[in-house]
């Protein structure tokens, strides 16, 4: 039997050790808003918190994490910063198929825990391991920025 | 050939339209309309001149919640939004109370429910107004029956009919059940309501499923879930087409999880996008699957391979370079002649890859077999030619198969095919049990409708003027087609479109602006090549070309085929303005601009972009600037704003990828080796629209082509480099 704290609850399951998170999240907890893109922690579309670190949940083996606090894209809104950045991307529109958002929400998030005023390369640093496949990047930018209550232009226009 | 587009932006009305009413459960009022269908207005179209039927439906509760059903497939494109607010701005009730729900396949009841082509709009502008107008029509005259009062004494507001005389009102939720038991009118002739009077078309609307998917709440075809459900994975084989002999089956069944394991053999011979050969194993959990797929051992008849290497089709293409094409797509005047007496004559060989789709959610599809029934959960661009070919694959009535819209986490055209549908209908029916197929991502790199990748051999003359006098292309296709009347064709008094197709064993397939995204590349970077050999200014140049009388004469823009020269004129007059164009020449040392533009899905799009390439050769995409023409309307701007934003950037992403294959085999397996542009790459993207008086065409993809040769030509001003072979790295060498 593996527990998890999972969204401030705690779950018990069993799986091998080897599992990656993001199946366990997604096809025995029934959290499935955290999204399979890749496999191999290319794309950021599985990415989940563990103790506040953006971590990409399909390379993370459920052995690994012990007592650490996992928090998804289900309980993010709890917390002051993701529930301004959910906010943020309802408020600009970001999405368009929307797969990825769940994952671009949770960098957001972190990205912002760390760096509450981000500038133009902070968010880069901070997002460019999330792909959109649909290539919302300028509304993502601008959504960081309006979460964090900074104007939002792109400081990087010629 | 190209895939079928709607030739008339116009719904055709023509036949006599009808309309049924029936009382919803709740007491409401359920309205369901049957159109004929657009008219298809090419020979091409053949296969749809069965003028599908078009139906919506509207349900509005006794609270006033009016519900209407989202027909066709979302993929991002943002249909599931803006196709009911056609129907609820000539309903006229406030986009507040409206719910959307996704309509089931049932294109008897709903007409074509596919989402490709940048059709949507087109298509359905003018249908679902009627339909909602017809809505409002059956409530004005419900109230008008209880009052004992002309209909044409009321109007209408917010979901509420009024009699300004006497100063009663009645809201539509009250007058729902009254309504249905009236006659219906005539779609035909439904007054629609005056564009300066729209309300909720025009105004920028959030995506309806977006409040669930910022929460996580399980909206997309991999989320489906079925109570009993298993898992599945299915491992084809490498080469396109081949066939399985056999696999280690007895051991796969041992590991841990696994429940089923077996050859699936494909009766049609598996080499377009339907069933193929390979190996399914159904798991208790994707991740047990996925992990008895590293022990699986196939024996696989691949075929003859020899000649399906990139390298040994550069070879192939680059021998034909001087020879006569295979086909001849047009000719006009006499090339060479023209080549003999010119001022100027440039030769250019320009040549782009294979591209796979990379929708980001991979390929899956639900399925269950039950008692000679099958129901899918699929994401699917076309669920009907999907339920076709399940239908029969298993060899039921298409009648016996349901198939539920499931959300698209990405389209990109990879799902106008359904190979995924068929291979999950037919495993769940082997084993016996409900089944979720999901495809990892090395599969999905690896089994693609590929864009076509192809070889441009150029060749132009300019005259003492400067005038492009004579035109010849050779077109080395892999997949590919090749359109005759590509401009600047019937501009040039000269000219001469060839092509000679390739053996290919893969398939190839519609990547988002199919056909378009690569001819703009090679057409919009030679005639800027043209341009700079006649002397003259890029933009100027095809203002010039725009402005040659045409053979055939154009029809103004107003065929989905036809090009406007007028339309493509102020776009790019437009862009030249907005991006400063004329001020290029003040930019520093190692900065450029570029300009493309193009003609396709009925939208006219020109593109400038700035770049600065470092003195390592480090590129920098610093700024696009779009201008586009689709016609009278942005149903929905912010939707509108965000699929140029995204098409601009995903063109910018093309030109960095490939697919290339050995000896039949992708070598591509991720996004470590099939790049996607990330954030830190993506420019800003400035839009400016042009309103015409045209009817309103499609935004999913008409953006994407300008962007590419903008980019390469913008390389050029920037480094003096021609960009002519894709992808482009992003430290070039200068």
């Amino acid at each position: 039997m593996t527990a998890l704290n999972i969204n401030g609850k705690e779950h018990h399951f069993e799986s091998a050790a080897d599992t990656p998170l993001l199946w366990v999240l997604r096809d025995v907890l029934n959290l499935k808003g955290s999204k399979y893109g890749c496999g191999m922690g290319q794309c950021g579309a599985c990415t989940v918190h563990v103790d506040g670190r953006p971590v990409r949940s399909c390379i993370t083996p459920v052995g690994s994490i012990g007592a650490a606090a996992i928090t998804t894209i289900e309980g993010v809104g709890a917390t002051p910063t993701g529930s301004k950045v959910q906010q943020a991307w309802l408020d600009l529109d970001v999405m368009q198929c929307g797969y990825c958002q769940a994952g671009q929400i949770m960098s957001a998030t972190a990205l912002l825990e760390k760096h509450p005023k981000p500038t133009d390369k902070d968010i880069d640093a901070g997002m460019r391991d999330n792909i959109c496949r649909c290539a919302t990047y300028v509304r993502i930018r601008a959504a960081i920025k309006r979460a964090a209550g900074l104007p939002e232009t792109d400081s990087r226009e010629a | 050939m190209r895939p079928l587009l709607h030739d008339s932006a116009e719904v055709n009305v023509s036949r006599r339209t009808f309309l049924t009413v029936g009382a919803a459960a709740g007491g409401g009022l359920l309205l369901s309309f049957s159109l004929p269908g657009f008219r298809l207005g090419t020979a091409e179209a053949g296969e749809a001149a069965g003028a599908p039927i078009l139906n919506a439906f509207v349900r509005i509760a006794p609270d006033g919640i009016v519900t209407i059903a989202a027909k066709n497939p979302e993929i991002g494109q943002g249909v599931k939004t803006s196709l009911p607010m056609l129907i609820a701005e000539e309903l006229d009730v406030d986009w507040k109370d409206v719910r959307t729900e996704q309509a089931l396949l049932d294109e008897e009841a709903y007409g074509r429910q596919s989402a490709g082509g940048s059709t949507a709009i087109p298509g359905n502008y003018l249908s679902l107004r009627r339909v909602g107008a017809a809505g409002r029509q059956m409530l004005v005259a419900a109230a008008a029956a209880n009052w004992g009062v002309p209909a044409a004494a009321l109007t209408t507001a917010s979901g509420v009919v009024s009699h300004k005389a006497s100063g009663r009102s009645a809201k539509y939720g009250e007058l729902a059940a009254k309504a249905a038991t009236l006659a219906s009118p005539d779609l035909a002739t439904v007054a629609l309501k005056d564009p300066k009077d729209f309300k909720i078309i025009g105004k920028p609307i959030g995506g309806v499923d977006s409040p669930l998917i910022v929460r996580g709440e399980p909206v997309f075809g991999i989320d489906a879930d079925v109570p009993g459900m298993r898992y599945a994975v299915f491992e084809k084989c490498p080469v396109n087409g081949g066939k399985v002999l056999g696999a280690n089956l007895e051991a796969i069944r041992a590991l841990p999880g696994v429940r089923h394991a077996f050859l699936v053999k494909s009766p049609e011979g598996g080499r377009g996008m339907g069933l193929k050969d390979g190996v399914a194993i159904v798991a208790d959990s994707w991740w047990q699957a996925s992990k008895a797929l590293e022990k699986l051992e196939v024996k696989w008849d691949e075929g003859v391979v020899d000649d399906q290497s990139s390298d040994y089709f550069a070879r192939t293409a680059a021998a034909l370079a001087d020879k006569a094409p295979a086909k001849v797509a047009r000719q006009d005047g006499d090339v060479e002649q023209a080549f003999a007496d010119a001022a100027r004559v440039v030769e250019a060989q320009y040549e782009y890859p294979f591209l796979c789709h990379a929708t980001l959610e991979p390929q899956n599809c639900t399925a269950q077999v039950k008692d000679g029934k099958v129901e899918i959960w699929a994401p699917s661009q076309t669920p009907g030619s999907g339920q076709k070919m399940v239908a029969s694959m298993l060899g039921v009535p298409a009648t016996a198969v349901t198939i539920h819209l499931m959300r698209c986490g990405g389209g990109f055209g990879r799902r106008l095919a359904n190979d995924y549908m068929v291979e999950a209908a037919w495993i769940a029916r082997e084993a016996g049990e409900p089944v979720k197929l999901l495809w990892n991502r090395r599969q999905d790199t690896r089994h693609d409708a590929y864009r076509p990748a192809g070889f441009h051999f150029f060749k132009g003359a300019v005259d003492k003027e400067g005038r492009l006098t004579g035109l010849r292309n050779h077109f080395v296709s892999l997949g590919g087609w090749a359109g005759a009347g590509e401009f600047p064709a019937g501009r040039v008094p000269n000219l001469h479109y060839g092509t000679t197709s390739l053996p290919l064993r893969a398939s190839t397939g519609a990547l988002r602006a199919p056909g378009s995204n690569e001819s703009a590349f090679v057409y919009q970077c030679f005639l800027d090549e043209m341009a700079h050999a006649a002397g003259k200014d890029p933009i100027a140049f095809q203002l010039e070309l725009l402005s040659t009388p045409v053979e055939p004469a154009e029809d103004a823009g107003r065929r989905r085929f036809g090009m406007s020269a007028d339309r493509m004129r102020g776009v790019l007059e437009l862009v030249a303005e907005n991006s400063g164009w004329n001020m290029r020449s003040r930019l520093p040392k190692g900065t450029g601009m570029g300009v493309g533009c193009y003609f396709s899905h009925g939208g006219y799009f020109a593109e400038v972009m700035q770049v600065t390439v470092a003195a390592g050769g480090a590129l920098k995409v610093n700024k696009v600037w779009v201008a586009g023409d689709v016609g009278s309307q942005i149903v929905n701007p912010s939707g509108a704003i965000n699929q140029v934003q995204g098409a601009v950037i995903d063109g910018i992403s093309q030109a960095f990828a490939q697919i290339t294959f050995d000896r039949g085999r992708v070598q591509q397996s991720n996004f470590h080796d099939f790049h996607m542009l990330r954030i830190d790459q993506a420019p800003p993207v400035e839009v400016h629209f042009r309103t015409t008086d045209f009817p309103p065409s499609g935004l999913g993809e008409p953006a994407l082509p300008p962007a590419v040769p903008a980019l390469c030509n913008a390389i050029f001003a920037a480094t003096g480099k021609r960009i002519r072979r894709l992808p482009i790295e992003w430290t070039l060498k200068v």
